[in-house]
């Protein structure tokens, strides 16, 4: 077993080792700017248009339908902002859900200042939207529905096929993010009747610093980045070349295991799941049991603060997080927790370990058998599990 | 992020407890922000001689509650209102601009449980301030889920 047990696969993954070997090449030999004639450049043209083909491939969309970025935030603000001010004459509404990433939220929000209407629309218990909810929300105006693929926090997987073709049939463009769910269940963009899909290389055991979006032919979009003539017009600045061979080298393999790997996951996940609500009292699993990431488990405990956890986790090597005030660099615990109804303390109480394809299930028996004691110190520390000891003795 | 006496009073944090006979008992912030302290402190004979906490909180919070309970024993009373938030983060080396409400909060914990030993005793104590004290709140949500 490793030093260093890495449960944290939603926040970045290891890159790996083929990925790197691949990449290295393109910073010391091939390091050619693609727009260049000579032919150390003229071959990274062909590599840059072999990794958007890999891309392609794994959501079933055409090689001309994939635009690289600089990552994940880049492409979700590009979509939004770029469909909001290209269709902004056929109307300035836009659904999109209360529990989004910020990269979509904050987004929303600041074209809400710039005149827009947003609807977040609200989450069940489960962190599910109700497509009865979604449709009271479509108004004549509406120009785009953003809907997550899979949430960062709790895992949940949205109806992605539903909205999709109910989106279809209203005529309204349906872009979603897809950073958590590119490369860890399986994606139609055809299928499911999806028209901009945002993806993120390093949630996939790619690079840092490159993504892409998914424009299907036929959608209008503004650019975000103004400069050269790169992607199509449509998005400017050099290539990112040995990141997107990197990305598409690490998307075609991990497509290429998706079902083996899925199941792995699952099988790993529910064992976590189960052992930690089995063995430890006053716990309960956030986010849907059967609509969820492979890899996601995300569990609050009563009495106790998240960032304890963390710190005492990291003791023992074990890497995780949390959707504790504390760690979110506010006062405020998670919004994705208050949005599916968690009283403040249980959200502060989140523990979220994303499990992904270096884990073994060594790893998994491990922090089974060292959660509970660190709880239960924590516990034992906690004023508010005192009161609870204490009425339980009356 | 955090400094080595932070983590030694997060890991082996010292006072953990409660005092059955204590003589003053103070409990502060609440469980909305993630912060709850309760500080129990014995007196005798005007001089700090023992102190306990229990915290509901963040590593910052569980090491402040430890250090401000460590640096009032063997104080008077008089020196135990010295124990300021400063004073709290001097001795833990520092803490993160984010973290230093902890140490205020540790600060109001103290000054609870004197307040609540003035009280008890019905003496007054110079320069000590009646603790802005949002308990209920965490009493309530108990209550919810019980």
């Amino acid at each position: 077993m490793n030093d260093i047990i890495y449960f944290d696969n939603a926040a970045t993954t290891r890159v790996r080792p083929e990925v790197v070997n691949v990449m290295s090449e393109y910073f010391s030999e091939s390091y050619g700017n693609p727009s260049s004639i000579y032919k150390i450049a003229q071959e990274n043209k062909t590599a840059v248009e072999k990794g958007r083909e890999q891309v392609a491939k794994a959501i079933n969309a055409e090689k001309n339908e994939i635009y690289f970025t600089a990552g994940g935030s880049e492409a979700d603000n590009w979509a939004i902002k770029g469909i909001a001010e290209c269709y902004s004459d056929k109307g300035k509404h836009i659904i999109t859900l209360s529990i989004e990433h910020h990269a979509v939220l904050h987004t929303c929000q600041y074209l809400e200042s710039k005149g827009f209407e947003v609807t977040y629309l609200p989450v069940n218990e489960f962190g599910l939207v109700e497509i009865k909810e979604l449709k009271k929300a479509i108004r004549d105006d509406t120009i785009l529905i953003s809907v997550m693929f899979a949430n960062n926090e709790i895992g949940s997987v949205q109806p992605i096929k539903e909205i999709g073709s109910l989106a279809r049939e209203k005529g309204i463009i349906f872009h979603t993010d897809a950073v958590q769910a590119v490369g860890h269940i399986p994606i139609d963009v055809k299928d499911m009747n999806i028209d901009l899909l945002s993806m993120s290389a390093h949630k996939f055991y790619g690079p840092k610093g490159i993504g892409a979006l998914y424009i299907r032919k036929g959608i209008k979009i503004k650019p975000l980045i103004h400069g050269g003539a790169q992607e199509r017009n449509r998005r400017a600045g050099t290539e990112n070349v040995p990141g997107i061979i990197g990305m598409g080298l690490a998307l075609e393999l991990i497509t290429s295991e998706l079902s083996e790997e899925e199941n792995r996951l699952i099988y790993l996940r529910d064992k976590l799941i189960d052992g930690i609500l089995n063995n430890i009292p006053y716990s309960r699993l956030n986010g849907d049991r059967e609509n969820r990431l492979p890899g996601n488990v995300n569990i609050s405990f009563e009495f106790i603060e998240g960032e304890s956890i963390l710190l005492m986790l990291d003791m023992k090597g074990i890497c995780a997080s949390s959707g504790s005030a504390c760690t979110s660099g506010s006062l405020d615990p998670s919004h994705v927790l208050l949005a599916i109804g968690l009283p403040h303390e249980k959200a502060h109480g989140s523990l979220r370990l994303t499990l992904g394809m270096f884990n073994t299930e060594d790893e998994v028996d491990y922090i089974i058998k060292e959660l509970p004691p660190i709880i239960s110190r924590l516990r034992n520390m906690s004023p508010l599990y005192e009161e609870v000891v204490k009425n339980k003795k009356c | 992020m955090y400094s080595e006496k932070v983590m030694d009073h997060f890991t082996n944090p010292r006072n953990v407890g409660e005092i059955d006979d204590a003589s003053g008992v103070g409990t502060v912030g609440n469980a909305k922000c993630g912060d709850i302290m309760k500080v129990y402190l014995k007196i005798e004979d005007g001089v700090v001689k023992d102190a306990k906490f229990k915290t509901f909180g963040c590593g910052a919070a569980v090491a402040t509650s430890s250090m401000a309970t460590e640096l009032v024993k063997g104080k008077t009373i008089k020196e135990a209102l010295d124990v300021t938030n400063k004073a709290v983060m001097e001795a833990l080396d520092g803490l993160p601009p984010i973290k230093v409400h902890c140490s205020c909060l540790a600060e109001e914990a103290l000054h609870a449980a004197l307040w609540d030993y003035a009280q008890k005793e019905g003496i007054v104590i110079e320069g000590l301030k009646e603790p802005v004290n949002d308990i209920g709140e965490h009493e309530e949500i108990l209550e919810e889920d019980y």
